[in-house]
């Protein structure tokens, strides 16, 4: 069998990437809050980011805010996955007008553009608390892995197996979860992983627009916002914390592309 | 007359088509079809592709709904075998897991029993102890179709519909699948509806044949003797254009 390179590549990096996440919760250069140098230090050998305008290491500042990225990014795309895949199983399943009512929800939450539905929901809720950026942003993921999931489900249903399974006794649920669901991973798998992306982007993008994480815990959204004032007198406090993002991004990317090319092989 | 497992009255069935403007066409397609098939039987259809065959397989298990006439089953679950196997076989699961299925939804809480069971069941139909850890994809047509009789056995079924199970192999495989479904018959009584276009298969295999041509019935009898002396012009053709190949 031939390597899926693209899989290998980007489970390495998400890797490199997790590792520091976990190691953040337990040990980092510096106290992330704490003032460790003088403002603005260029990178050096104590300071391999540098430092922020505060004087804070930005190389402890990324490890922990990856982890709260990483995290939102991670619970948003559950939200919206479980939501969404649960009605476009449902509405591919029964069709009718549950399909019908299900998906023009769907198209309505969809005519908004997502970045700013998530706002009006959160202006709504109420920034203070990371849940509802979670709920808001998960909201506007909703649509694209209903639409996802009602597509490979209604293609599966028609199959032979499912009519077995159901002439042995299996209940629609049954049917739904433990026989078609495991057949639609190789499509939904992809889009979780492109979901999870649009996701940390969305979150840095709220984060930069001043409504996302909270201050004290840092998100590299919330950092990026911060160092744009210091873009020309600072730049590797936006570098830095950019390239994490992009790794980031990058190797869940590489994981759902190799997710996609392992079936194709067959 | 012996014990009935199934007995089908007038029974017409067809597909509802939705027009381009929404009006509903329904098309019929098997008219007033009876016929009944006794326990330990196996029950022949035969007839061209498109003469219903499919239809009245799928209408009999419930799976549409009859528009006339009625479907009385006296047996439990009736399970269906499919033409080509590997479709009908879940491609997410393995062997072992397509054949525990059945189990789990009659209730064997046990996996060391369900395991049992299976193992029991594979060797049964003669599929290899190495074959149940491997995906459906990975096995030839032959062993695909004795996981499809296995799976079917294992729902402890009083009927089972086969749906031309042995066009997709070649002869040999044929023949071995043949002779395990009349084993099958001899050693636990199951009935069988065994549809074919191949009336060598039919031959071979069928207790009675029913024949179908444009939905209907239009012959039924003991096998021997309606290849004998068949009645009807169709039928007639039919077994002459076999003659021929």
């Amino acid at each position: 069998m031939k390597r899926n390179k693209t899989l290998i590549a980007g489970t390495i990096l998400f890797s490199v990437l997790l590792a520091a996440i976990v190691v953040s919760w337990l040990w980092t250069p510096y106290d992330p809050e704490a003032f460790a140098g003088s403002s603005l230090e260029p990178p050096s050998a104590s300071h391999i980011f540098g430092t922020d305008n505060f004087g804070r290491d930005i190389f402890s500042r990324v490890m922990k805010g990856a982890g709260t990225t990483l995290t939102v990014g991670l619970m948003t795309v559950s939200v919206g996955a479980v939501v969404g895949v649960s009605a476009g199983a449902l509405t591919a399943y029964y069709g009718g007008a549950l399909d019908e009512l299900l998906m023009r929800l769907n198209d309505a939450i969809t005519a908004f553009p997502s970045i700013l539905l998530a706002l009006v929901i959160i202006s709504v809720l109420g920034p203070e608390k990371t849940s509802n950026l979670v709920i808001s942003l998960g909201i506007a993921f909703i649509p694209s892995f209903a639409r996802v999931s009602r597509t490979a489900f209604s293609r599966e249903k028609t199959q032979n197996y499912v009519i077995s399974a159901r002439l042995m006794g299996a209940g629609d649920v049954r049917i739904l979860a433990v026989h078609i669901l495991p057949n639609t991973l190789q499509v939904l798998l992809p889009a979780v992983t492109i979901g999870f992306n649009n996701a940390v982007l969305a979150e840095a993008s709220m984060s930069y627009l001043g409504i996302g994480v909270s201050p004290v815990d840092p998100s590299l959204g919330f950092m990026l916002k911060a160092s744009q004032s210091y873009l020309f007198t600072a730049p590797w406090y936006a570098v830095f914390t950019g390239l994490a993002i992009v790794l980031m991004v990058f190797s869940v990317g590489l994981i759902g592309d190799g997710i996609k090319k392992s079936g194709r092989s067959e | 007359m012996s014990e009935l497992v199934l007995n089908v009255k007038d029974l017409s069935a067809g597909y509802t088509t939705h027009g381009l403007f929404g009006r509903k066409t329904y098309k019929e397609v098997i008219k007033d079809v009876s016929f009944s098939i006794a326990k330990g039987e196996i029950l022949g259809l035969v007839g061209g592709s498109g003469t219903g065959k499919t239809t009245l397989a799928k209408a009999v298990l419930g799976l549409i709904k009859p528009e006339k006439g009625v479907v009385e089953s006296f047996t439990k679950k009736p399970q269906m075998i499919f033409q080509d196997p590997l479709s009908s076989l879940n491609p997410a699961f393995t062997i072992q897991r397509v054949l525990e299925e059945p189990l789990i939804l009659r209730g064997i809480a046990s996996k060391t029993e369900r395991e049992e069971r299976v193992r029991e069941t594979a060797g049964k139909v003669r599929l290899g102890e190495s074959s149940l850890r491997s995906r459906p994809s990975e096995l030839s047509g032959g062993q695909r179709q004795r996981v499809s009789i296995a799976s079917a056995l294992l729902c402890d079924p009083g009927l089972i519909v086969a749906d031309e199970p042995v066009s997709a192999l070649d002869v040999t495989i044929e023949a071995e699948i043949l002779e395990l479904i009349s084993e099958l018959r001899r050693d636990t009584g199951i009935s069988f509806l065994f549809i074919s276009h191949d009336l060598n298969v039919i031959y071979k295999i069928c207790d009675r044949v029913i024949v179908m041509n444009n939905g209907m019935i239009i012959e039924e009898g003991e096998t021997r003797k309606l290849f004998r002396s068949p009645e009807n012009r169709y039928t007639k053709a039919l077994l002459s254009a076999a003659l021929e190949t």
